[in-house]
């Protein structure tokens, strides 16, 4: 029996390398047409001059990464995402760890918040971004007339510079606060219970201190992670200000995909698109390169 | 009153908490309020100056019936399934095998096939898109179920995620099958696929949402109204309506995000952890 087993197995062996690349073939030729393949297309469409429908091109070197640098709506965009990353960054991590620590202390109704506070993250930002449109109405909009009624003044939010990009912050935090709060959660769970029970007997105070020595310490690494992956969220906001702002009042809500697009997909100009691409990538590349450097070994997945 | 006052104590901090998690969920949960009760009320109580919570009569049917007729919504939703089913099951299809292999079987390349999908897994989609759009463009489907499904057929984060629970089944039960002669065809479709359901059902719930809510792609490949998804449908009503008609508009809305806030309050657990295992991105 035993040396059946073996001779089959030895077979076997020969054939697991034929099924093992044939298994992963489909998968790896599809790496190569939309991924690794594009990719590549993208950073050579970035050193030509081309535009869609148009017959013939030519290699302009770096051009298209010079107009960039010297084109104020590229700084604009730039500076603008920057501002929207940092600030929902900021206020969704906040938002979310105020909410996991509030929720993990209930005694009862757990379940009922953070099903709660979790419906914005799975609902159609899109269908919600029209809703947020009518909320932000100047004159018929819920937020002016509580506004009005609270004695405040109302507004033209997205139709004004100082405030268009902020109201985008806002819906941005609305968005992913619910989903930081969750692996907020998750994080605080994993807290081993004896560490609070252990400063109950060396006379540390509830609330504060105990969250300081114990609790934030323990959350590093889940931290870590929920900034980096609120980052690369946020460097994609492109749904909200497509929709309500198109980047406009005169590019104060202007932010980076939202560049791409018009100059890719309206404009046709496909060499600067695809340099702006580069740079996109770079930007989220490089977070995501950060974070392996600080997290691989220390956030456990499961 | 000696036993209710270290009750109180206790329960002060808790009911504290319960009042402002209360105020807090208000706040978030507003939006979908306010779009349930808009959807609810005729023009005249929505172009008011005062605030009106609860409509004063009721508009609902007109309101439902104006936003399916006067847009092809039902289409749109009927084209959203349609994509998010294909897109889903072909992604599982290039992804099980592929993860299977990496996972449990050893041949050459399989060191440098893992590397490719850690790179790609760095990549967003919008990153690609422009030569996305070539390849379409010049295969001449542009404008078509094909354009919106197929750019989203492999996915590498299913692939990731599916090894690293793949690794988690005993080889033994993988070498008891080999003995019974099983090839790897019937390995995957009778041990690995059965082994795994919570998996698949995670990545399932991920892929679904990302791709019914998906905007950027549908909005750049379409122009043809005929496969307008869900989100490209409801704002183009908003476009269309201009501002004249948020009964109706909101109607639109409440219809599209209700599918799957239904399944959501259905299997909340298992939607919770589908899309939080997108944290491992």
């Amino acid at each position: 029996m035993n040396f059946h087993r073996r001779i089959s197995i030895a077979r076997y062996r020969y054939g697991e390398q034929l099924w093992g690349i044939g298994l992963s073939a489909p998968a790896f030729i599809l790496m190569i047409l939309l991924m690794l393949g594009p990719i590549a297309l993208t950073m050579l469409l970035s050193l030509t001059d081309w535009q869609l429908g148009m017959g013939n091109f030519s290699w302009i070197g770096l051009k298209n990464y010079e107009s960039a640098v010297n084109d104020p709506i590229f700084w604009k965009s730039l500076f603008n995402t920057s501002v929207y990353v940092a600030v929902v960054m900021t206020g969704s991590i906040g938002l979310g760890l105020l909410l996991a620590l509030m929720i993990n202390q209930l005694s009862f109704g757990k379940g009922f918040y953070r099903t709660l506070f979790f419906l914005p993250v799975m609902a159609s930002l899109v269908a919600m971004t029209i809703v947020w449109e009518f909320l932000l109405h100047p004159e018929f909009g819920l937020i002016n007339q509580l506004l009005t009624a609270l004695g405040g003044t109302p507004n033209n939010w997205l139709r004004d510079e100082d405030w268009a990009l902020a109201a985008l912050c806002v819906i941005g935090i609305w968005h992913q606060a619910g989903f930081n709060m969750v692996l907020f959660i998750a994080g605080l769970t994993a807290i081993p219970k004896f560490l609070y029970e252990a400063a109950d007997i060396d006379g540390v105070p509830p609330g504060f201190s105990r969250f300081r020595h114990i609790t934030w310490p323990l959350l590093g690494p889940v931290t870590l992670f929920i900034v980096v992956m609120t980052a690369i969220k946020a460097f994609q906001v492109f749904d909200t200000v497509q929709i309500l702002t198109q980047g406009g009042p005169s590019y104060s809500s202007e932010v980076l995909l939202l560049t791409i697009y018009k100059e890719g997909f309206e404009y046709f100009r496909t060499g600067y698109a695809a340099a702006l691409t580069v740079v996109f990538l770079t930007l989220v590349i490089l977070v995501t390169v950060v974070k392996s450097l600080f997290l691989e070994k220390k956030v456990k997945y499961t | 009153m000696g036993r209710l006052q270290p009750t109180l104590k206790r329960w002060y901090p808790e009911l504290l908490r319960h009042a402002f998690l209360i105020m807090l969920a208000a706040v978030m949960v507003m939006p979908f309020i306010w779009m349930v009760l808009t959807s609810f009320k005729p023009a005249n109580e929505i172009f008011s100056n005062e605030i009106n919570w609860l409509p004063g009569h009721w508009a609902l049917i007109e309101n439902y019936t104006r936003a399916l007729t006067n847009t092809s919504l039902i289409r749109y939703m009927g084209n959203g399934l349609l994509v998010v089913v294909a897109i889903l099951i072909l992604q599982f299809l290039v992804s099980i095998p592929a993860a299977y292999a990496l996972a449990k079987l050893s041949f050459p390349g399989r060191f440098a096939m893992f590397i490719c999908v850690l790179a790609c897994l760095m990549i967003p989609a919008q990153a690609v898109a422009i030569p996305w759009y070539l390849q379409l463009h010049y295969v001449g489907i542009l404008d078509s179920y094909w354009a919106l499904i197929l750019p989203f057929t492999l996915s590498v984060f299913g692939i990731f995620l599916l090894r690293q629970f793949f690794i988690g089944i005993p080889d033994d039960l993988i070498d008891a099958a080999r003995m019974d002669g099983m090839n790897e065809f019937r390995i995957i479709w009778s041990v690995v696929v059965p082994n795994s359901i919570p998996a698949l059902i995670s990545f399932g719930i991920f892929s679904v949402i990302a791709h019914w809510n998906d905007y950027f792609w549908p909005l750049i490949v379409l122009n043809d109204q005929d496969y307008y998804t869900p989100t490209l449908g409801v704002v183009d009503f908003r476009n269309a309506e201009s501002g004249s008609d948020y009964g109706a508009l909101m109607a639109a809305a409440t219809i599209v995000v209700l599918p799957l806030l239904v399944a959501f309050l259905l299997a909340q657990r298992r939607f919770i952890e589908g899309i939080s295992t997108a944290g491992m991105k």
